[in-house]
């Protein structure tokens, strides 16, 4: 018998990389007394309101399938939200799709618009799924490398640069997870010039819209004529604490939401209905605890960024998300060995930037998505640790 | 709002010297500011807020609607302040409604308490009425959920 069962697996997942997340978690799991700022998600609760939409929607037997698009109502609720908010315009009958989460968009999207050897820029250190999602679409991949010296934005001559013939998309995700980078308006107009001259399609996700600290986040769709090619992914798990609950919505022309809708019909039939319940509410009702959370991030963001900075690990000023982006090259250290020894020495974790592309090299991700308490005592140990390095 | 004092309502337990690293300010600045900001009543103090059934066998609440008759002059203040002076008394309260002043009386037992509103309260001129509700059992304390609600063990602690 031949005992090698891997001969099953398909040669484009077996070429997949394994995340260093993935890696580095399963150190950190074993570890109950470390402090982890390797968390992407938000240490809040959902508010309760939108729990309590859940149950109740339970108690009156929601429990069935919907439309493959999602509840009507939930799509008139992202009409008017993302209308309110970025100043968009979708129609929620044939505009807007609801997926299971922003990573089901994403893949949904890929899948529909990418065709065996369509290429893909994206800009990197960037989320772990997209390079992986581009490959399992049989797409290729291209990078384009996001530095310090920019804060982390995509730099439009940069773009330029790493573009190749055979671009059909350019994944955009600002405020961008794992740097805080933001696109601001003179390199988005560039971007979008850029995107009109080489008709590349424009998949953004913006999950992170509404956890922008600085001016207001604004949309590349919004601007005059991107919207027939820009495909607006967005979804509850940030800004509304519910990561658990996996809404999220796919906002474009009615031809692209209606192929992502047939890949999503087969793949996904439908988000779960409980969710989109709770998630009508939040977009409803939500906007207080958003903004309360907000602003307990922002000046936790101040206070972690300042600190790094002291202790001699330079660190920008994220614009936008949950984390902070410090330089770690002067201590000498690969940010693997930094993330290892900080673990075992001091007991803090923190996902070194190569988790998130080769540009991350010389930077960790910290999350402060984490209490005050906690944090300032890693910032200590991560004091301490440097002190030892010497 | 003062930025400390939202940094008190969102997080408790911090030291004033975490206070002044979280704000970027010197700890002596913090507490002056915390001085200030009790001189000028803002803040009124640092209790702890205790669980209700903590030495729950010692002692009892009551509610106590009061209906007061007002005065010319001050309206229902003279009596309110009054009313609040009594040690027994730990919150009062101004309602609109069926009845005028929200007193919560504790008391080491009921006995206690029903004597306090017999011989002190309902005796005082210009108290019409008064009606006694006993507390039974908490759920909510100040803010404080008293169901469990710990940290979530499934939560992964690394995530991309
Ligand atoms: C940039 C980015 N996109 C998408 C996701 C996944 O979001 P969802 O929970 O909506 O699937 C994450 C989660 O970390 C993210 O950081």
């Amino acid at each position: 018998m031949n005992e090698d069962t891997s001969r099953f697996v398909a040669r484009h997942v077996q070429g997949l990389p394994c995340s260093g997340i993935r890696e580095f978690f399963s150190i950190v799991s074993k570890m109950p007394d470390a402090i982890s700022l390797g968390i992407g998600e938000p240490d809040f609760h959902t508010p309760w309101r939108i729990r309590e939409a859940a149950i109740f929607a339970l108690e009156r037997g929601k429990t069935s399938y919907t439309d493959n698009l999602g509840l009507i109502q939930l799509r008139r609720a992202i009409s008017d939200y993302v209308e309110e908010h970025f100043g968009l315009g979708y129609h929620p009958e044939n505009e807007i799709l609801v997926t299971t989460g922003v990573s089901e968009g994403l893949d949904a999207a890929l899948r529909a618009f990418i065709n065996p050897g369509d290429k893909a820029l994206y800009h990197e250190p960037c989320y772990v799924a997209y390079h992986p999602c581009i490959q399992l679409s049989h797409g290729l991949g291209v990078p384009v490398a996001t530095s310090a010296e920019d804060q982390f934005s995509l730099n439009p001559e940069t773009l330029a640069k790493a573009w190749q013939p055979g671009c059909k998309a350019l994944l955009l995700n600002f405020p961008t997870n794992p740097t805080g980078g933001v696109l601001e308006a003179d390199s988005m107009a560039s971007v979008a010039r850029f995107a009109e001259e080489k008709d590349l399609l424009i998949i953004s996700d913006e999950i992170y819209a509404e956890l922008s600290y600085g001016q207001k986040h604004r949309s590349i769709a919004a601007l005059p004529g991107m919207k027939e090619r820009v495909l607006f992914l967005h979804g509850v798990s940030k800004a509304f604490a519910m990561t658990g609950f996996r809404i999220g919505f796919a906002c474009g022309p009615a031809p692209l939401i209606e192929a992502m809708t047939s890949v999503h019909q087969y793949g996904m039939l439908c988000a779960p209905i409980v969710s989109q319940e709770a998630a009508l509410e939040a977009l409803r009702h939500g906007q207080e605890a958003v903004e309360s959370m907000r602003q307990q991030y922002l000046r936790r963001r101040d206070y972690i960024v300042r600190r790094f900075n002291e202790i001699g690990l330079p660190c920008h000023l994220p614009k936008g998300t949950f984390y902070a982006f410090p330089d770690i090259r002067s201590t000498g250290l690969s940010e693997e060995q930094f993330c290892h020894r900080l673990l075992k020495e001091q007991k803090v974790a923190v996902v070194p930037g190569t988790a998130f592309g080769p540009s991350g090299k010389g930077f960790v991700r910290a999350s402060f998505a984490t209490g005050y308490d906690l944090l300032i005592e890693a910032v200590s140990r991560i004091e301490q640790f440097l002190q030892n390095l010497g | 709002m003062n930025k400390l004092l939202k940094l008190l309502l969102e997080s408790e337990n911090l030291s004033t010297l975490q206070m002044a690293e979280i704000l970027g300010l010197e700890q002596a600045e913090v507490e002056s500011e915390l001085e200030k900001l009790k001189a000028e009543k803002v803040l009124l103090g640092w209790r702890p807020v205790l669980h209700p059934n903590v030495d729950a066998g010692n002692h009892v609440r009551a509610l106590i609607e009061v209906k007061i008759s007002p005065e010319r002059e001050g309206g229902f203040d003279r009596m309110g302040e009054r009313i609040s002076r009594f040690d027994e008394v730990e919150t009062c309260y101004l309602m609109s409604g069926g009845y005028d002043l929200l007193c919560v009386v504790k008391g080491a037992n009921l006995h206690d308490v029903a004597a306090f509103v017999s011989e002190k309260l309902a005796t005082i001129e210009g108290v019409l009425s008064t009606v006694t509700h006993f507390l039974l059992r908490a759920y909510k304390e100040q803010g404080y959920y008293l169901g469990g609600e710990r940290g979530d063990p499934d939560k992964p602690a690394i995530s991309p």
